[in-house]
This record gives structure tokens, sequence and C-alpha cells, in this order.
């Protein structure tokens, strides 16, 4: 599986507010037997997770996802609902209580087993963590060129910066006048027209609930800028040409019902393509019956479309029940270009120079710029190798 | 009226005056679901300052229209700050136009008025005689006085009104401005609100706002308060306090309210603030109040509609804003009632955006598919097709207007079909209501009651009767207002 599967979810119309559009995707039928609810934490979000024997690091994690495969979902209430008596009965005359307590303590990985057909997982982090983690071992073999901080520590410490989506301009009005579509689960959400993540869930229900959740989400500094600095986008306001055919009610219907179809596919193939046609390295995270939970990473390609990292939980079939994306700037597909080239080349700088099509100065420039310096020997990086 | 008519500058004209009277038909300088309090305010008052600088005299024969409480206010202040900009004959008109007005607007919202004249420093003689005259009509000063008292006390401060003419103060007087001065008050308000401060039964027979505030002093239950009240409640108090009377049981219906005598959008927002288990427990009830206030509403109109289609929004938009709860979806819930009226009978049919049926159990939810539902409207061939809608058409964006050209242009160019939208919400961005097409007149609405009169209104933005027919139009308003001068004071 290398490819995103969104068979099942149609494009409606886009909603636009300034400069964000956000675009419906319906499902006709909700995914079977997997649910998926929020979770609040306190402490305004900042929060941190243990992530192996004196590990841990420390994010805003304003909530967590809870996927529940027990196939009870359909009929039961949102995970955490608290159920009274019903009024009228002895004990439904108590006032039902209005607290519920939030959880406190440290998190414990970052998908966790919960009691029952129950998996916990902090969304997004999944997907960053892969790209921070990506060749986080540093070089695998001691060349002189690097540092002895990289032979011991690797790439750490290493840190990537994103907005949360409250300081996105016009992320919150545009999900607060949003009308949701019946049978939504999902939605596009683009800043300037520069796609800023696809959020998908399986089942409507959950989609009307964690709707509000965009706004917590985090979002790369491109799409900060462009949303910060981006005129109003238009809208793709249907238009209905005035044919020779155009003689009765039913050939306007025709037309209306092309303009839609029309939308939809431009929106496939011209707006969402980046997402929907590059190739991904998918690994797989947490397997659930017949869900898994993956996460995956774009074949940074520099110079292209926008390149998306992400988390996914699919189908036996392979298509798509949850999606979460997170787009990489230019400077971060950039980052994990020149990794990959390094890695490619088991760390040898005139490999990766060779595979780059540069010199090695040009190499420890580039590794500098990409804020990588303290991997190389203090020689190499006077630029004066040998 | 002022210009010209015939030529271009007639034309813009005209369609200045309709914008102004829509967005003084539906703003309220409060927030609205898609702009905020603010941005409503900013764009109001601009728009107030352009047109009583351009077209003074449209801006005042206004006040004779419907238009909602807040911007008469606004326009009287206006006319009043700036009065050096017009001719004496002018201010004789603004006069009588603004002290037909002023009879007609809830006194809260006069005393109001006036506490904004005092702080603008507006006190010429004219304005002093419009104030004078106006609380010289009103039926009982002493209760003015308790209940208004910040407000009475103001406004004869500016008009330096004396109470109990040239020699001694009387009651009202000494009780605003000289308080002990007398040991007690003939008149039983005064005294009951003397004797309020050290004797909790004297409480009952204030007022329900002035009561409230000492019975938070004294510390009373609320709900006992509350039912001990209800007999010296206005309409309105007692179905807000509603909720808080019957604590718990929220399928009850008011006993002590006559739910057909309620003005119908009023209705309307009542019926839509109940839950739906309420609404369909007192299915009966509410549908016969509904019905009993639209027929009201129509009056002559009843039935002379033809066979009339109503396309009706309850988007996610129409909930409003939690200044103006609901208000849109209100607007549509009585203009679906008010039409069945309206239309020949059995001749009606109402298309809600969400594809609905049963209109006592909408609810504002899902996207605005308004170009689909025109098409489902005008397929069934009306007379007439009214649009209830706040204009934002976005599934897909753009495709009701679409649809209402290419009707107009090719398939019915001899207009069997009249088509008009009213559209409850203003836009502060557009400086006036939000319309689907060119073509088709859109006109402001707040109460639904008004349909019949906007319904002629929007007729003069079609462009096919001339500016002149336009003016003609207000110089009659003006004329009925005046004349029929303090037969709405009473309500």
């Amino acid at each position: 599986m290398n490819r995103l599967e969104l068979t099942g979810l149609t494009t409606r119309p886009a909603q636009v507010w300034g400069g964000i559009r956000l675009v419906p995707l319906v499902r006709e039928q909700p995914v079977g037997g997997l649910r998926l609810h929020e979770e609040l934490y306190t402490d305004h979000g900042h929060g941190v997770v243990d992530i192996g024997p004196r590990t841990h690091y420390a994010s805003v994690i304003p909530h967590g996802f809870v996927a529940d495969w027990s196939g009870e979902g359909e009929q039961s209430a949102a995970y955490g609902t608290q159920l009274g008596a019903a009024a009228g009965s002895a004990a439904g005359s108590r006032p039902a209580p209005r607290t519920a307590r939030l959880q406190r303590h440290r998190h414990h990985r970052m998908a966790k087993r919960r009691p029952g057909d129950r998996l916990r997982f902090l969304p997004l982090h999944l997907a960053l963590e892969g790209y921070l983690a990506l060749h986080f071992g540093g070089p695998s073999v001691a060349w002189e060129e690097w540092s002895r901080q990289a032979l011991r520590d690797g790439l750490s410490p290493r840190a990537e910066d994103a907005y949360m989506g409250w300081s996105v301009r016009g992320l919150g009005d545009a999900l607060r006048v949003f009308e949701i579509h019946p049978g939504q689960c999902g939605v596009m959400v683009y800043a300037a027209d520069a796609l800023a993540a696809a959020f998908v869930l399986p089942h409507p229900d959950d989609y009307r609930l964690l709707h509000p959740s965009l706004v917590e989400d985090l979002y790369g500094e491109l799409i900060h800028q462009y949303a910060l600095y981006g005129a109003p986008v238009p809208e793709f306001a249907a238009r209905i040409p005035d044919g020779p055919r155009l003689r009765s009610l039913a050939a306007l219907r025709a037309a209306a019902r092309a303009q839609e179809r029309e939308w939809a596919e431009a929106h496939d193939t011209l707006f969402a393509g980046e997402l929907l046609d590059s190739s991904y390295a998918f690994d797989r995270v947490y397997r659930m019956s017949s869900f898994t939970l993956w996460r995956f990473l774009p074949p940074f390609r520099t110079g292209g479309a926008g390149q998306h990292i992400g988390e996914t939980i699919t189908d036996h079939k392979g298509q798509v029940a949850y999606l979460k994306t997170f787009r990489l700037s230019e400077a971060q597909i950039r980052r994990g270009h020149l990794l990959h080239r390094l890695a490619d080349a088991d760390w040898r700088l005139a490999g990766a120079a060779r595979a780059l099509g540069t010199t090695e100065d040009e190499v420890v420039r580039r590794i500098r710029a990409a804020g990588f310096e303290s991997l190389l020997r203090a020689r190499a990086q006077r630029g004066n190798p040998r | 009226m002022t210009t010209s008519t015939g030529t271009d500058a007639g034309l813009v004209a005209a369609e200045d005056v309709l914008l102004f009277v829509n967005a003084a038909i539906t703003a309220t300088g409060q927030r609205e679901f898609r702009s905020t309090a603010y941005e409503q305010q900013l764009s109001l008052d601009f728009l107030h300052e352009y047109v009583r600088v351009n077209y003074r005299r449209v801006y005042a024969a206004a006040l004779a229209l419907d238009i909602n409480d807040h911007n008469a206010a606004l326009i009287v202040r206006g006319l009043l700050e700036h009065a050096a900009d017009a001719s004496a004959e002018e201010r004789r008109t603004e006069g009588r136009l603004i002290a037909a007005r002023l009879a007609k607007l809830p006194p809260q919202r006069v005393y109001r008025l006036f506490r904004a004249l005092r702080a603008a420093r507006v006190n010429n003689r004219r304005t002093r005689a419009i104030m004078r005259d106006w609380l010289a009509a009103r039926p009982d000063p002493a209760h003015d006085a308790v209940k208004y008292r910040s407000g009475l006390k103001t406004a004869a401060r500016h008009v330096h009104l004396r109470f109990g003419g040239t020699g001694e103060p009387d009651e009202t007087g000494d009780f605003l401005f000289r308080p002990g001065h007398r040991t007690s008050y003939r008149h039983g308000l005064l005294d009951a609100w003397r004797r309020a401060h050290y004797e909790q039964g004297a409480v009952e027979e204030l007022p329900f706002t002035v009561a409230e505030g000492f019975a938070a002093r004294r510390g009373m239950k609320r709900e006992v308060f509350l039912e001990r009240m209800a007999p010296r409640m206005t309409r309105l108090e007692r179905l807000r306090t509603l909720g808080q009377r019957a604590a718990g049981d929220d399928a009850r219906l008011p006993a002590d309210v006559d739910l057909t005598v309620m003005p119908l959008t009023r209705l309307a927002l009542y019926v839509l603030s109940l839950g739906f288990e309420a609404r369909s427990a007192h299915r009966a009830e509410l549908t016969r109040a509904l019905r009993t206030a639209a027929r009201r509403a129509a009056g002559p109109h009843a039935g002379g509609w033809g066979r009339v289609a109503a396309v009706l929004d309850d988007s996610y938009s129409s909930s409003g804003s939690g200044e103006k709860r609901r208000r849109p979806l209100a607007v549509a819930l009585a203009c679906h009632f008010l039409l069945e009226a309206l239309a020949a009978p059995g001749a009606y049919t109402p298309l809600w955006t969400s594809g609905r049926t049963d209109p006592l159990l909408v609810r504002p939810w899902g996207p605005t598919p308004l170009g689909t539902r025109v098409l489902d409207a005008l397929e069934l061939g009306p007379d007439r097709l009214v649009i209830v809608s706040d204009g934002w058409d976005n599934a897909p964006p753009g495709l009701a207007g679409e649809v209402l050209r290419v009707w107009r242009t090719r398939l019915d160019p001899d207009r069997r079909t009249a088509v008009v939208h009213v559209n409850p919400v203003y836009d502060a961005d557009g400086f006036d209501v939000r319309r689907l097409a060119p073509s088709v007149p859109t006109a402001g609405v707040r109460d639904a009651e008004d349909l019949p009169a906007l319904v002629e209104i929007a007729g003069f933005a079609e462009g096919r009767t001339g500016a002149a027919a336009l003016y003609a139009y207000l110089d009659r308003q003006v004329a009925r207002f005046v004349s029929d001068d303090g037969a709405g004071a009473a309500s």
C-alpha cells in the first residue's frame, strides 16, 4: 500500500470564508465497526508524553482521539457520555452531573490500548513524530566529517515549529460559519488555496463532534503565512451557459447537476491532486482487528507540489476510515530530502554530493543551512574538507 | 420627491433609497451569524450618514415605513442632531414624522434615545419641544418615574421640565429630584417604591423590572418571587420567565398567556425556543395559535395570492447569533404560516432547504442548497415564488442566482411567475441584504407580518416601475403615517 484511497467519499461544494476554503467530504454509508471520539485533557493542552524508558517529550496536546472498533459504536453513545436516569423516575429528578473529570497524568505512549477494543492516540503527533524521527539515529558509519555528538546522540535534540489553528487567521471563523452537510465525514482545509489539512472520520456523528477540534490542530508555517498574507479566495460560483438546448426546466436541472459534478472532479484532480496522487511510505503503528493505524511520509521531492505527512486508519480493503494530514513547509521538505540522500549514501558526503548532483562544499553548506550544524565536525564546518 | 426622476441620477437615488429601507428594516446593530456587532454598527452608521446627507427627505420619510425600532431611534437622533442642514419647511415635516414615530416606539427606547441626545448635547428648542410633547403624552408620569427612573430624570433635566406647573413641584417631581422631602406619597406606585425599601410586601406592587432589583437585594427566592410577580408582568416578561417558573418541566405551555393574540413572528420565536418534545406534545395548540396569528396578519389579503410556492431556509446559518437567536429561522417559520393564509386554499407548497416537511419541528441545520430547491419550486408552476433566506447559497454557491436568471431570461420571459426574495439578515459588508440575482427583487424583512407591504416595496427594486412611483409611494406612506398619528400609540 502506497497511496491514499478515498473511495466512498464524495466531494460537495466548497464553502469559502475569507482566505479559507473548506471542502466537505460526504460518505454514502458510514464505515462499519469503527468509531472515533475525542478525549479532552487539562492544563490548557500542555502535556508530556512518555515514549520510552527515560525518554519523553513535551508538546501542546489539546485532545486525544479514541478509536473504538468493538462494533458497539453504531448504537451506543459517544465515549465519555454520562448516562442519567429517565426524567420522571425517582433518580431522574436529580440534576444531571455537569462536570466530568479530565485526565491529568502524563500520557503513556502516543498510541495506547484502552480497556475493551479501544485505542487512544494523539492526533498529528504520530505523524509529526514520524517526520522528526526520520534518520534520528544519525550517521550509521563514523566517517570523519561527523562530530562526536552526532555519532553519540544522532539528530537529538530535533525540533520543528507548528502553529495552533487558533493563530491561523480566519480559520476559527471559517469553521464556525461552516454549514455541515448531512452525512459529512470529512473536510479538506485550504488556506489561500493551498491544501492545509485533510480530515476524514468513519462516521458523520463523530465528524459533527470533532469539527471544532480542527481549530486546535497543528498547522505548518506555510499555512499560517498564507492565511495571514493571502487575499480572500473567490468562490467557484455555478455558471449555467445559455445554450440553445436550455428550453425546459429539466434541461436547467441537468445543467445544474453537471455544475456539481464538474466541481467534484475539478477538486479531486486539481485541488487535492497533490495529496491523492503522490505515493507515501506507510509505517504501521497499531493493528486493531480489521483496521490498521498507519502513519505516512511523503517522498520528499523538492521544488514540486506541497507534501503532506499524516496518519490514517484503513480497513482491510485499504480504504481510508480516518485521515489527518499536516502540510510540510518547503524548508521541512528540504530537510527531509537532505536526510534521505545522506542516509542513502551511507552518510558519506561524497556519495551524497553525487546523488544531489553537486559538490561536497555545497552539501556541507546545505547541512548547515538546514539547521544540522551540530552534526558536522568543526573542520568540515569551515568548508575545508581534508 | 427630492431629485429629478427618469434620469440615471433618479434611478441611482431610487436604488439608494431601497438599499437604505432594506437596511433599516433588518439591521439592529447586533451580532449576526456571519458578522460581529461592531461590524454591523459600523456599517449601519455609515449608511445612515450617507443617506442623511444625500437624501434627507427620504431619510425622514423612512420613519413612516415599517422599519425597526433601533433604526427609527437612530434616524430621529440623526435628524435632531443635524437640524441645521434642513430648511424650515423640511423641519416641520420632520417634526410631525418624529412625533408620530416616537408615539409608536416602546418607552424604554425613547428614554434611551433621550439619553443619547443629552450625551450628544443636542438641546435646541425643537428637540426640547418634541421631548416635552412626548413626555406630556405619557399616560402616567408616576409609573414612568418608578419604572424608568433615571430615564425620566435625564429627560426632565434636559428639557427643563417642571413637574406640576410653575409653582411647587408635584409628587412626581419630588420623587425624582427631592427624595426624602415627603414622608409618604398619595400615588400608590410611588409610595410602594418608598415602602419597598423596608417592607417586603410592597415589592409585589411594583413593576416587574423594578421589583427584580428589590428582590435581589432582599435575597428573595427566585421561583417564589416570579410566581408572585406573574400577574404584574407584561406579556413578554411572562413568556421570558416561563422557563424559570416551570423548573424541570419544559413541556408545559403558559396558562396565563394567550398565544393566539401574539404577533406572528414573536410567536414563531417562542415556538422555536421550545424543545422538540414540547413542540410535538402541543402540536395542535401551537399550530392553531400560529394559524390564527397568520390569518390576522394576512388581513384583507388572505387567500388572494393564488398558487404560492415558498423556499424556506432552515440551514445552519438561520440559527442567527447569541443576540438574535434563531431569528432568521423564526421569520421563515412565520412566513410559512403567513403564506399558507395568503395563498388560495390548498394551493401553497413549502420547500424547506433541508428537505424536511414538518414545519413545527424545523431546526437550523445543514447546508443551503437554494438552487435545487428553487428548481423544485419552479417545477410546480406557481403564480408566486417567495424565497426566505439569508442569501448565502452554498451548495453549490450561486446556483440559485443562475437558475433564477435563466428562468427569467429564457423560460419565463413574460413573467407568469412573480419571484420575490425576502432576507432577514443585513450584510454588513454589502451595506444591504444579500441578493440572489439582479433580476429578482430582494427586500429586507424583520417581522413576517410585513410581508405584503414588503412585496410591494420589492416591486420597485425590479426596475419596471420608475423612481417616480417609488417617491409617490413614500409620499403616500408619509401622509398615511402622519394622519393616523397616535393610532398605534396604544400598542
